[in-house]
């Protein structure tokens, strides 16, 4: 039994949701093998062998993989996945786009978003917005399974000492092309990195408005998020979404502020550790998972909070 | 150019699902069911490239029981001009679904196929790509604007640290974003002539498919309650409670 992990990364940095994914791979058992395919991508390679407990790090190093689209990937796993019992990729954009496309090319229904490994076979799932929890026994050859970061603990990024071996671009596609990339420039942590988030809803009123909140994001090194109800508004780009349809975050400490608390959006964080919810209408749902609520006008109450940290 | 939309009958985005006594699936006996809300996205993209002109014939198909009609006639309604339901008793898993949609698609040849990202039943997140690989096209997920120029589509992205934009060869899969556009409603005369429009009924036993379910399903629980919180009265005492009870301020 062995698992492939599909790194995320930028050609410069891996990203924190693949250690999460090899945590994943290690209750799993076996050895665990990360996969990085990129360009110019030597750098993520050396960091993805420091990771403690990877036995083995494969560098595709193509142009071809420079962007990381999804028809060139899957084609490329697959070439390699006959080695596998399991091959896991965060459940990040990235991971969603190109691990379906892979399940499909090896006729295996794949498993999205394990939040816990019961078996090496058995996993289980969040369902409707994370409503229900569902337990799952997959009956395929090879697993190939999205992880929910936020619900596995980082495994070190140091410590380990895996052999690179290089393979060779295969089944290269040419059905897509990229073209361009607008990456939102921001001093604040991401959001599903960030240790503390502070997130706006439709109660913000606008978007200039949130720049009550960034004021204490930045005071406190919070990210800042958003429910659904302010993206479609408006308000802020759908990058800052918090929800079944957006980021899955799980800080230690959540701030709601104006948000009234709908399904979608607690699914979205309602792991995190602590809870903090700011709403004027006291029977609003999102009192139901705070920690600690405040019944307050966030008007008044945002400049207060500002000036008291 | 000819667009073709599969679309999904799910439980009503405002229904709150619960697990069945025995917790042996969730308990969907009476409830609401709706398109599923990416799906209507779907739809609507594909009437507003009729409407421009870019698109010639709109057709919606669906995966599933008999009931899985009424969301037809309601893409319909919304605009497109005929629908086929792939009809079984089954619930099938992504992948399957996938399948019985790559031998309707193999059949109408369209040069665009556009699917909802999700379906907010099961949160998979899977047929578009699943099959995009089947038919071997070009993928564009979680679209924010979609325009064909000629023989490709130009597909902003959600992804995410931002946008990104790819040229996908032409015919292509799209799913799509919240951002994508705002789904109409359904007018009373276009549901009225909805009910007139082409409706045909093809059953998957005839496709030569494997759709056995690959995954079983042992139990469906409710998650892990969190323990009740308390009301602060003043911004003082929360930033208190956060410093010195919960620990997670400094």
């Amino acid at each position: 039994m062995s698992t492939l992990v599909i790194a995320e990364h930028d050609n410069t940095n891996l990203k924190p949701a693949t250690l999460n994914t090899v945590a994943a791979a290690n209750v799993i058992g076996g050895a665990v093998h990360i996969l990085v395919a990129g360009h110019s991508c030597q750098s993520v390679a050396d960091e993805a062998a420091a990771v403690g407990g990877v036995e083995k790090v494969i560098l595709a190093d193509d142009s071809a993989y420079e962007n990381q689209l999804a028809e060139s990937i899957a084609n490329l796993i697959k070439s390699i996945s006959s080695d596998y019992s399991h091959i896991l990729a965060p459940a990040t954009t990235f991971g969603k786009n190109v691990l379906p496309r892979l399940s499909a090319l090896l006729d295996v229904q794949q498993i999205s978003e394990i939040t816990e490994v019961v078996s090496e076979d058995t996993f289980k799932r969040p369902i409707y917005a994370g409503s229900c929890i569902a337990t799952v026994k997959s009956s395929d050859a090879v697993k190939v399974i999205t992880v929910r970061a936020t619900a596995f603990d980082p495994v070190d990024a140091s410590g380990g000492s895996a052999s690179v071996e290089s393979i060779s671009a295969d089944g290269v596609s040419d059905l897509s092309s990229f073209v361009n990339e607008e990456i939102a420039q921001s001093d604040r942590p991401e959001l599903t990195a960030a240790s503390i988030v502070i997130s706006g809803g439709r109660g913000m009123q606008s978007g200039d408005n949130f720049h009550l909140l960034e004021t204490i994001a930045d005071k406190l090194g919070a990210a800042v998020g958003a429910s659904r109800a302010a993206v479609d508004a408006g308000f802020v780009p759908n990058d800052y979404q918090v929800g079944q349809t957006g980021k899955i975050v799980a800080p230690d400490l959540y701030i709601a502020v104006g948000i009234s608390g709908a399904i979608q959006h607690l699914a979205g964080m309602k792991d995190s550790k602590v809870i903090v919810a700011i709403n004027k209408d006291e029977d609003a749902p999102i009192f139901q998972v705070a920690d600690y609520g405040l019944v307050a006008d966030l008007f008044n109450a945002l400049p207060e909070l500002s000036e008291q940290l | 150019m000819k667009i073709v939309v599969p679309i999904k009958r799910v439980v009503d985005y405002n229904v709150k699902v619960r697990p069945l006594g025995d917790q042996s699936d969730v308990d969907l006996n009476n409830v609401k069911m709706a398109m599923n809300p990416f799906c209507e996205i779907a739809i609507e993209e594909a009437v507003r490239l009729k409407e421009a002109g870019t698109a010639t014939e709109v057709i919606a198909v669906t995966v599933g029981k008999t009931d899985s009609q009424e969301q037809l006639r309601t893409a319909l309604a919304l605009g497109a001009d005929r629908a086929i339901l792939v009809e079984t008793d089954s619930l099938l898993e992504p992948l399957a679904i996938a399948k019985a949609l790559s031998k309707v698609i193999e059949a109408e040849s369209p040069q665009l196929v556009i699917l909802g990202k999700q379906a907010i039943d099961g949160d998979n997140n899977q047929t578009g790509q699943m099959l995009a690989a089947l038919l071997n096209y070009g993928q564009a997920t979680f679209a924010s604007e979609i325009s064909i120029d000629g023989n490709s589509a130009s597909v902003t992205r959600e992804i995410d640290g931002g946008l990104q934009t790819i040229q996908v060869s032409l015919p292509a899969i799209v799913t799509t974003d919240l951002r994508l556009n705002e789904p109409r409603y359904a007018s009373l005369p276009n549901i009225m002539k909805a009910k007139k429009k082409e409706l045909d009924v093809q059953p998957i036993d005839a496709m030569g498919l494997d759709t056995a379910p690959r995954m079983e399903l042992l139990s469906v629980e409710l998650p892990a309650a969190r323990q009740e919180g308390i009301k602060v009265e003043s911004v003082e005492e929360l930033v208190g409670k956060l410093k010195n009870e919960a620990k997670v301020i400094s």
